[in-house]
């Protein structure tokens, strides 16, 4: 038994000598080199998204090459692990800064991640840019936070003024149980309210929740006009979506209103079927027709594989290397926390996904926000745009 | 009222689901005493198995013998060769052994697949509506509820009324003896460990229509599995059959009529019946 513990303390204590003394990223960076610290959940649950941000940042770089301004930009990744972790997220992005001399950070998944880094970004003033973590307040917490994803309010609020508008009387909500889900719920309620509908029943489920039969027939009993939903994606998306086909909620005359991230490019496939008439809200579909689209398609495969179907999150970290490089550009190469957050703010970009630009203000995205309906286009199942809202900011933000 | 049955019925089905996937678990855990916290990864294997050979064209219902003979083998080789080195060790080692391998299993599957959802092809008759006495219900849930009780009955008998089942209800009970009248306990234990594997490879198979595949599955699932073993008491197939529907049940009746608090209703139920039965329904006591 001592032995074992002997051993056991030899092991530890060189894997901590090899994590920190003699690991080359220690070494602090050579002047002239723009280092991104990266943050993506890259093991466990949600393994699947951070290969999506990855895949992003390095379809940007094959198409606009590892160098800003004559700067060599140097990425450093580390694994936050998916949410529940925000404590790793936080020490994460404090090595990143202290050890890899990180200049920018570009990460958070999930928004416990980037809440927990957010006190850390104004200490060591350096700029963050979100990839994704879609709660509204997030960038309020730190004004060295700038978000180049979206909001949950941009999309619910965005599907909610649609439904009012468009004979939908009468709706149901349902969403799961944790923050993101009351943001949605919020504001599609919110908006949908102010434009003369009424709610007539509403229930939040588990956040892992896999069977939504019996929430579902309480739906159809309810007899609303539609159903808006919001869950957290992956496979708890798909089995949803697949159930709400079983019950046959289009057979009982209820429409299906989601978030667009319930029915990302990715899981269509395992949804099938599930997609036919489903009215969605989202910030980007693979099928946008621009050249900037077809141009990062066609750099994804090239990183990813033939068969590989982008979704909003590898746009999104997509659009997080443009927004640095472009800031880095406008700054005249330098990288100090000031400069660079000066560059962001008003920016446009021309991303895959329409024309975006960074709020001065709020340093939010305000981008055009697309009402799709699921359809089999030439044997695939697909969202097809058939209403755009133009320039959406955060309403979250606006309201006030 | 009708709705209520339709609830009832899905809930049974899920139940089943819950059955299928549990009760190998509870062969090894009960029968041979042996915490095996890797029957989720033997459900994967299964289920990523049964995803590759109907991709490559294997009818489905073809796909779910094959995926329990060549589970079952797998679960075998493990048993011969670092398993049975585990039966006499602590309970820790042997949870410790288990998960370690739950990882390396969920590991693997993630270098081999990648950490995307799979999903499986199954035939256009297994996944339309049929009404059936007023109910509509799907013909997948069905198809759920009648191998659930296939496989039921077929493992009562196999345990209470065959000659194996005897031996291995004699070999658990006192394997000195047992070895001392001749039974092969090595063998008969590799067998039923091969079982357990192979039973958790079906329900891994018939799993992914309704829960999907990931490499998390190994361990994403395994509370679930051990709450039917623990509430049905383990080694009872009567038991893991009663809790497994029991859950379904209650469950979608719990979300249905009172969704606030449904989703959490059956961990409280776990706690009341283990605080009443702490051996599970039809637990022997240790």
């Amino acid at each position: 038994m001592n032995g074992d513990f002997g051993w056991a303390l030899r092991a530890a204590t060189f894997g901590l000598a090899l994590a920190t003394g003699f690991s080359p990223a220690a070494a602090p960076a050579a002047d002239g080199k723009l280092i991104v610290g990266v943050i993506l959940p890259l093991s466990g649950t949600f393994a699947n998204e951070g290969r999506q941000y990855e895949q992003g940042i390095a379809a940007y770089q094959k198409l606009n090459g590892k160098t800003v301004a004559g700067q060599p930009v140097e990425i450093v990744t580390r694994d936050d692990q998916g949410p529940g972790s925000g404590d790793l997220a936080r020490r994460l992005t404090q090595e990143l800064i202290l050890r890899d001399k990180a200049d920018v950070i570009i990460g958070y998944s999930f928004t416990p991640n980037a809440m927990s880094a957010a006190s850390l970004l104004g200490e060591a003033k350096r700029p963050a840019i979100i990839v994704n973590a879609a709660t509204s307040i997030i960038t309020e917490r730190s004004p060295y936070f700038v978000r180049v994803s979206w909001t949950l309010p941009q999309s619910a609020a965005t599907l909610g003024d649609w439904a009012a508008k468009n004979g939908i009387k009468t709706v149901y909500t349902m969403v799961s149980d944790y923050a993101p889900g009351i943001d949605a719920e919020t504001w599609f309620k919110k908006a949908f309210i102010a434009g003369g509908g009424q709610v007539v029943g509403e229930v939040r489920t588990p956040v892992t929740s896999m069977e939504y039969a019996p929430y579902l027939q309480r739906v159809i009993e309810a007899k609303p006009d539609a159903l808006f939903a919001f869950n957290p994606g992956g496979d708890v998306s798909v089995a949803f979506m697949k159930a709400a086909r079983e019950r046959n909620l289009a057979g009982a005359g209820i429409k299906l209103l989601v978030t667009g991230d319930v029915v990302e490019d990715n899981s269509l496939s395992l949804i099938g079927e599930g997609l036919d008439g489903v009215i969605s809200a989202h910030h980007y579909q693979s099928g946008i027709a621009s050249a900037e689209n077809e141009r990062f398609i066609k750099a994804y495969k090239e990183v990813a594989g033939a068969e590989a179907i982008p979704n909003f999150r590898a746009v999104q970290a997509y659009d997080a290397m443009d927004l640095l490089y472009k800031a880095v550009a406008k700054a005249g190469g330098k990288t100090d926390a000031t400069a660079l957050l000066e560059a962001m703010k008003g920016i446009t970009l021309a991303s895959p996904r329409g024309t975006i630009t960074i709020d001065p203000q709020t340093r939010d995205v305000v981008q055009d926000v697309y009402i799709r309906r699921g359809e089999k286009v030439d044997g695939r199942w697909q969202n097809r745009t058939f209403e755009t809202y133009k320039a959406v900011a955060d309403p979250g933000k606006t309201a006030r | 009222m009708s709705s209520l049955v339709a609830v009832l019925v899905d809930g049974v089905a899920y139940g089943m689901l819950l059955f299928l996937s549990a009760v190998g678990l509870s062969v090894t855990l009960g029968l041979m005493r042996f915490i095996n916290l890797a029957h989720g990864a033997f459900a994967m294997v299964g289920a990523y198995l049964a995803v590759v050979v109907v991709a490559a064209g294997l009818p489905f219902l073809l796909a779910l013998p094959l995926v329990f003979v060549v589970v079952g083998a797998f679960g075998i080789a493990i048993e011969r060769t670092a398993i049975r080195h585990l039966y006499r060790r602590s309970a820790l080692e042997q949870v410790l052994f288990s998960i370690g391998l739950a990882f390396a299993l969920g590991a693997l599957a993630n270098l081999i697949f990648g950490p995307q959802q799979q999903a499986i092809q199954t035939p256009a008759w297994l996944t339309g509506r049929v009404a059936l006495a007023g109910l509509d219900i799907t013909s997948y849930r069905l198809f759920l509820i009648a191998m659930g009780a296939a496989t039921a009955i077929a493992l009562i008998y196999l345990f209470e009324h065959t000659l194996f089942g005897a031996r291995i209800r004699a070999a658990v009970d006192n394997r000195r003896a047992a070895e001392g009248i001749g039974i092969q306990v090595e063998r008969l234990f590799a067998l039923t460990f091969g079982l357990g594997a192979a039973l958790a490879g079906l329900g891994g198979a018939l799993s992914v229509e309704m829960l999907g595949l990931d490499p998390a599955f190994a361990l994403k699932y395994l509370t679930m599995l051990l709450m039917v073993v623990a509430i049905g008491g383990a080694g009872s197939i009567e038991g893991s059959l009663l809790a497994a529907l029991g859950l379904g049940t209650i469950d979608a009746l719990f979300k249905y009529l009172l969704p606030e608090a449904g989703g959490f209703v059956i961990f409280g139920l776990l706690v009341a019946v283990l605080l009443v039965k702490p051996a599970g329904l039809k637990g022997r006591a240790a």
